[in-house]
């Protein structure tokens, strides 16, 4: 029999190693899934229960924090955002339903659940029901300045980006209409938010204009053409053009925009590059871009970031590329011949880009053609106080020349002091800037940009304005006086 | 090992209930009381026993059966296995369990060489027992210890005629069987669709194993700590059903890791090693056969819950042992031990006399 006892006793042992099998799956590999399944009332009750880490702004002002409350022998962590409606979607939320914004992306670091050696070690010796502290998470966003730009956005759909022009350290980030963010958690709040519609009628306050908001760029694009015309050694800036008022194009007219003090289109005779740019004359871009074609000006708009979703900290599902557009989505033209190229070239035709692209371009020129990375987040600070990471400026990579980054420069400097954005910006301020009016077939309503940088001869800060649908509302109108205030609070301090 | 098996289990129950652990303590001191009742009783020779196997085998049924009985029997959580008598209730198959054993061990020893040979007249008293026990516990809806006491009669018989064929057929027949009665009972059925995609039952039968499952992930492998798992929602419920009894893997799991889970297990191993070891060493065939059903069991019923728990197979509701809140259960486990110690005793004796 003995035999058949030790068959007996290894078939039993084979039976209990299976166990150890399968807890280890249950414990090792499944983890992630499950603690990311609906209906996980454990991991419900571990999130509300962990001591979440506070959102700071860069001057040590609370954005967001914990309220607590016991409840049955539990302590439970509610998430409260004092500046209520300041950078909703920026922080982003995280509720039982969802986690947005850089309560998402920082979720590991706010819960202490970011698997680092110290961390394990320490949660390893904390016996007897203490609780998880997380992390403090102090972003580069000045919370004046950001408030600013939602008073000057006033309500209407916009934006608006504020960046370091050198580390790309984001300093505002505002999207309008926007909305106390501490309403997510009450009843019936979310459906509340999702009703607002703020001037335009059709923007969700939950969405981050600066980097999902696709609005079409106009003129500022004029930026990336100018940048292919002259990188490319095809133009200088004092190439000369002919502009009757229009360039024609497949045998038709393209008109110049309309100017303000004009019935019908101007008409500016012989002008150079550089005045083009100043002037922002459609049909000296136009002829520029039928003269380079579409592909050229497609691969420079690529070299800047469009067709990629611009890195930031924020989910990288909460950005979206910046390019053409066709039927909803990216388009990439196989065939060049499919791009209109005059229209291309100011901005038009299906071309789409977000406030915070758009700023990214101007950063790019400003700091002599290499691409800042942008980032919202300096450092994680643990709840003692020692530093658990530190965001070290990043560049994406050189896009232009320095030399072509300095004419472009320069061009910029003129459209502020003579041209199309003249008389806003006090000269004391040194910027350089360009406009843009977009046309949305619409008839007279526009929308405004403006993307500028100062001081122009050692640029610190880039900002980019766009205010959508705006009736008879020009770049040099509406957004210009905008980046104006911004640019007076960063640099007055 | 008993011993911290034990203290293992009343900790976590403290831990979910201290009302509990109270009682479970008083059940572990009967227990204990039971347990040098058997050493005394039987320490002179527990071989006795084996006059007496169809008392012990009528016992069985009749313990299984006694649930049934309409006064003193009591349904908890859909199956009726309790008994109520004053204010005591307990769980009579636990008993039967034993009491099978025994019968089992003594009828095999008797009758394993004419079994071996397969003739019908021998089988006989042996399936009745054996199959009155199974019908009963169908009947009253005890899938845990169906499967288990099936598990147990393979094993023995094996161990007794070596015939790896009766294995085989009744490997066979079981999953015949088990076929059958899934197409025939929703309650099984139900069980088995859960153990197959319990995601789709999130809201009704697939909570138990599904808020099980997600506890003992939240433990990962170093665990939350002792006391320091969640187990409770808001209100003040705990988030896995039956926690205390037969999920007590999962609160477990969650509380020690992956680390805790897998030294319990080991601690079974060691246990079951033990018990096989006194099986080997012991000289008469009734001794043998009784420690290995004994050892068996008791690691098959591990397997059973824990293996339910991990949905390595369909979930069917039995203790773990020793450390399940559970009075009936307790005992039982207690007499268990008391039986593998009598054999280990008196295989030490005749070695020393040898």
């Amino acid at each position: 029999m003995n035999k058949q006892l030790r068959h007996i006793s290894v078939a039993a042992m084979i039976l209990l190693a299976v166990l150890i099998v399968s807890t280890t799956y249950w414990q090792t590999w499944a983890v992630g899934d499950l603690a990311n399944r609906k209906g996980n009332e454990t991991a419900l009750i571990a999130r509300i229960t962990v001591d979440r880490g506070k959102l700071l702004a860069a001057d040590g002002t609370v954005l967001a924090n914990n309220r607590v409350t016991r409840k049955r022998g539990l302590t439970i962590y509610t998430r409260h955002y004092p500046l209520n409606d300041l950078a909703p979607q920026v922080l982003g939320y995280s509720t039982s339903g969802a986690t947005t914004g850089l309560e998402s992306a920082y979720d590991a670091y706010l819960t202490g659940s970011n698997t680092d050696l110290s961390n394990s070690l320490k949660h390893a010796l904390q016996l007897g029901g203490a609780t998880v502290h997380g992390d403090n998470v102090v972003l580069t966003l000045r919370p004046a300045v950001q408030r600013l730009a939602l008073t000057q956005l006033a309500g209407r759909c916009g934006a608006v980006v504020a960046m370091d022009a050198k580390t790309g350290a984001v300093y505002a980030m505002a999207s309008s209409p926007t909305y106390n963010e501490n309403l997510i958690e009450q009843l019936k709040g979310y459906r509340n938010i999702t009703k607002i519609k703020g001037t335009c009628g059709d923007a969700s306050a939950l969405q981050n204009n600066a980097t999902v908001g696709l609005y079409p760029p106009g003129s500022t694009f004029k930026m990336v053409t100018a940048a292919a015309a002259l990188d490319s050694g095809a133009y200088t800036p004092s190439s000369t053009f002919n502009d009757p008022g229009y360039c024609t194009e497949y045998g038709q007219r393209v008109s110049n925009a309309g100017n303000p003090d004009q019935n019908g289109p101007e008409a500016f005779g012989n002008v150079t590059l550089a005045q083009g740019f100043e002037h922002s004359i459609n049909s000296v871009f136009c002829n520029v871009g039928m003269h380079i074609g579409g592909e050229k000006i497609l691969a420079y708009a690529k070299r800047f970031g469009f067709y990629s979703v611009p890195p930031l900290d924020t989910p990288s599902n909460e950005s979206l590329a910046s390019g053409l557009y066709k039927n909803g989505s990216l388009w990439d033209p196989k065939n060049p011949s499919n791009v209109d190229s005059g229209r291309l070239a100011f901005g038009q035709f299906n071309m789409l880009a977000t406030p915070l692209q758009m700023a990214l371009v101007g950063a790019t020129i400003a700091h002599g053609g290499v691409e800042p990375k942008p980032y919202l987040v300096q450092k994680v600070v643990a709840p003692g106080g020692g530093t658990v990471a530190t965001t070290t400026p990043q560049t994406l990579g050189r896009v232009l020349k320095p030399s072509t980054a300095a004419e472009l420069n320069q061009m910029m400097q003129l459209v502020v002091q003579g041209g199309t954005a003249a008389g806003i910006f006090p000269s004391s301020l040194n910027v350089a800037g360009k406009t843009g009016t977009a046309e949305l077939g619409l008839g007279t309503i526009y929308d405004a940009w403006f993307v500028c940088f100062a001081p122009a001869t050692n640029p610190r800060y880039v900002v980019s304005v766009v205010v959508q649908k705006q009736p008879n509302g020009f770049g040099a109108s509406v957004s210009a006086p905008i980046a104006k205030a911004i640019l007076e609070k960063l640099m007055g301090g | 090992m008993a011993a911290l098996l034990t203290a293992i289990g009343v900790t976590e129950i403290y831990r979910l209930g201290p009302s509990d652990a109270l009682r479970q303590g008083l059940w572990i001191v009967i227990g204990v009381a039971v347990f040098g009742a058997t050493l005394f009783w039987l320490h002179r020779d527990y071989r006795v026993l084996e006059r007496y196997k169809y008392v012990f085998g009528v016992t069985a049924i009749g313990l299984l059966f006694l649930p049934a009985l309409p006064g003193i029997g009591e349904t908890i959580n859909g199956s009726r296995l309790w008994v109520h008598v004053g204010s005591l209730q307990f769980q009579p198959g636990e008993l039967g369990k034993i009491a099978l054993i025994v019968f089992l061990a003594a009828y095999l020893r008797e009758k394993r060489e004419v079994l071996a040979q397969g003739r019908l007249k021998d089988w006989g008293p042996l399936l009745v027992i054996w199959g009155g026990a199974m019908l009963v516990l169908l009947a009253t809806d005890d899938l845990g210890s169906a499967l288990l006491y099936y598990g147990i009669f393979l094993a023995m018989l094996y161990v007794a005629t070596a015939r790896l064929s009766f294995v085989a057929a009744a490997l066979g027949l079981f999953l015949v069987g088990a076929f059958g009665v899934t197409q025939m009972t929703p309650h099984v059925k139900e069980r088995v669709d859960v153990w197959l995609d319990p995601y789709k039952h999130a809201q009704s039968s697939g909570y138990q194993i599904l808020q099980s499952l997600y506890s003992i992930a939240h433990g990962g492998v170093g665990g939350t700590g002792l006391g320091r798992g969640i187990v409770t929602t808001q209100t003040g419920q705990q988030i896995v059903p039956d926690q205390n009894t037969d999920f007590i893997y999962s609160a477990l799991a969650q509380e020690l890791g992956l680390i805790g889970a897998a030294a319990l297990l080991l601690l079974y191993m060691a246990f079951v090693l033990r018990g096989f070891r006194i099986a080997l060493t012991a000289t008469d065939g009734f001794s043998k056969l009784l420690a290995a059903g004994l050892s068996f069991s008791f690691a098959f019923q591990t397997f059973v819950i824990v293996g339910g728990i991990t949905r390595v197979i369909p979930l069917t509701g039995i203790t773990l042992p020793f450390v399940s809140y559970g009075g009936s259960s307790v005992v039982a486990n207690f007499l268990l031990v008391a039986g593998l110690l009598l054999i280990s005793n008196r295989a030490n004796r005749q070695e020393a006399v040898a």
